[in-house]
């Protein structure tokens, strides 16, 4: 339970963060939404964002993932030739390139991320297709070399996602958001809806490609067990405001804000 | 406008009473003008337009109808064809629609048609420069099988994000092998607009790159009007190690004795009997006509087809 201390070591504190975000502010109305929201994420790095229902989390996730523009503020993304862009100051279609290539979104619900009505290979090739792969073998050999990754068995390859089950959906958009290397994941909820023993084999997978690929995720959960197994750091949100942020660990063990130790008290343990 | 209003009066005498030159009035023309001269300024881009009841089903080439009306003029001649042959059902009714309201000279004759209005075949013989050819379109939307949102199309179609054009050719790949997409093949038209090049079989899409003749698309249904003007690059999509083929036949044509054709099979009786024959019934009846070509066919069974 104690493994995302030592992965942070692996980011040295001169590099460059990946994403900057700075009072970054969405409200449909007074407290609700996400309201002046700042923090860095490095390169590796896994935040974590817990909260209740209603607290604004899959807001700030679809401001911070370029999918709905904010009232205020400003996002800051460092691609990969080290150029820092103001995402929201970028034209549609390159923000929307930006969402096929450099990141990734993994939805909640498998079906609002996949092509239900196409096949496995065809739903991981879409993204490299749209980017300009144009080599039917290639395609297959990397459909299939990321089926055998995310555990997938290889000769579903021609099946469509509906015939799937619920973790196996959860994996193949998983599979379909990583074919193009992005560096940048965004993930809402991605083991709400699956029982506890699928739940555990997808976030011992999500946690071995994180690792392996040098990903920077941000993740959105109301589990407090996901964000203590995955994310490095945690921010806390209540009625549209982030209340404490810090190390997961610390955040757990010895939280500050009277919200966050409710909301630590209220784990069931088994 | 009223150099236009004088014209007409002459050949309104051969239309019925009440009805404008060509059916649609005045304005509805000029409307439909509008849309075409932007569809032929942004060739493959889909011009919305008001398209209006015609005295037709939808589905039965109102949109097609529309556009001729918009183009026709009363010293054109007119071919229209459905399926490659000009006494079919749908070529009949249109062909005698504007014979009513317009007067215009009628042919079977490719070449000396000016207007060609066309359901699901481009003629065999090549085209000129000057002739206008007009499709029927049923769906307009080449997206349209893998995102149901117009808007979202549309935006597609603005960002240029046609990656999921070849989800539609791995899907064939991977359940057939091949690409088993044989009408409606999209293509890429002047290096920017993926289109859906209407209801023809794939044989036909290398005739849509750089063709002499003029290119209008309407799709009634759907309002949308789209054109690839003369000599416009027309590539269909496919991939490196899967390209583009048209279909071939291991069958001549047995009237005409045609090895270049698009062929039609037709069956001849419930004896397991059956003939290939040309569908564009022009090209076919030219060779028959010159000499040479008779031979091939047996009279009995060419009497049969052409009765």
């Amino acid at each position: 339970m104690n493994q995302p201390a030592q992965t942070i070591e692996r980011t040295p504190a001169t590099e460059q963060p990946v994403l900057s975000v700075r009072n970054l502010t969405k409200l449909y109305a007074p407290s609700k939404g996400c309201h002046d929201v700042s923090f860095d994420l490095h390169p590796g790095e896994v935040l974590g964002i817990v909260g209740e229902s209603g607290s604004g989390k899959t807001t700030l996730l679809k401001t911070l993932s370029a999918r709905l523009a904010p009232d205020r503020g400003e996002l800051l993304y460092l691609n990969s030739e080290q150029q820092l862009m103001d995402v929201y100051q970028l034209p549609e279609f390159r923000r929307r390139q930006l969402l096929r290539s450099d990141w990734g979104v993994v939805h909640q619900h498998p079906q609002d991320g996949l092509r239900m009505r196409v096949s496995a290979g065809a739903n991981i090739g879409e993204r490299l297709m749209a980017v300009g792969d144009r080599h039917y073998q290639q395609l297959r050999q990397r459909g299939l070399g990321w089926l055998k990754a995310v555990e997938i068995d290889e000769d579903r390859i021609d099946d469509n996602p509906s015939t799937f089950s619920g973790g196996m959906q959860q994996r193949l958009q998983i599979a379909r958001n990583l074919v193009t290397h992005p560096r940048l994941v965004f993930m809402d909820e991605p083991t709400g809806g699956l029982d506890v023993s699928v739940q555990a084999r997808l976030l011992d997978l999500l946690r071995n490609l994180v690792m392996d690929m040098n990903l920077s995720v941000v993740i959105v959960t109301h589990d407090l067990a996901v964000a203590r197994l995955l994310s490095h750091r945690l921010m806390v949100m209540r009625r549209g405001e982030v209340v404490e942020q810090g190390l997961t660990d610390q955040i757990l063990d010895d939280p500050q804000h009277p919200y966050t130790q409710l909301l630590v008290s209220s784990v069931l343990a088994p | 406008m009223n150099a236009d209003r004088h014209e007409h009066v002459s050949s309104e005498a051969a239309s019925p009473e009440g009805y404008n030159f060509a059916y649609l009035d005045e304005q509805t023309k000029r409307m439909l003008r509008r849309a075409l001269l932007k569809a032929v300024a942004v060739p493959g881009y889909q011009v919305p337009f008001g398209g209006r009841e015609m005295p037709l089903p939808y589905g039965w080439g109102t949109g097609g109808i529309q556009v001729t009306a918009a183009v026709i003029g009363s010293d054109d001649v007119l071919k229209v064809i459905d399926q490659g042959a000009d006494d079919t059902t749908n070529a009949v009714s249109i062909r005698r629609f504007f014979v009513t309201t317009t007067g215009v000279d009628t042919t079977e004759k490719t070449c000396d048609a000016t207007v060609i209005q066309t359901r699901h075949r481009i003629p065999e013989t090549p085209l000129s420069e000057g002739q206008i050819l007009v499709y029927q379109v049923p769906i307009p939307e080449p997206l349209r099988f893998i995102e149901p949102s117009e808007t979202e199309t549309r935006k597609m179609h603005a960002l240029q994000e046609y990656g999921v054009m070849h989800v539609k050719l791995y899907e064939d790949i991977a359940h057939f092998g091949h690409i088993a997409t044989a009408y409606a093949y999209p293509v890429k038209v002047n290096g920017r607009y993926v289109m859906d090049p209407s209801p023809i079989p794939k044989f036909d899409n290398p005739k849509m790159h750089q063709s002499p003749a003029l290119q209008l698309f309407g799709a009634g249904r759907e309002k949308r009007i789209y054109a690839v003007p003369p000599f416009t690059d027309v590539e269909s999509l496919d991939f490196e190690d899967y390209p583009f083929e048209i279909q071939s036949w291991d069958h001549h044509c047995d009237i005409c004795g045609a090895s270049e054709s698009f062929l039609d099979e037709v069956v001849t009786d419930d004896q397991g009997g059956r003939l290939f024959v040309c569908s564009d019934t022009d090209y076919c009846r030219t060779r028959v006509e010159a000499e040479g070509v008779q031979a091939v066919a047996s009279p009995a069974k060419t009497q049969e087809v052409l009765s």
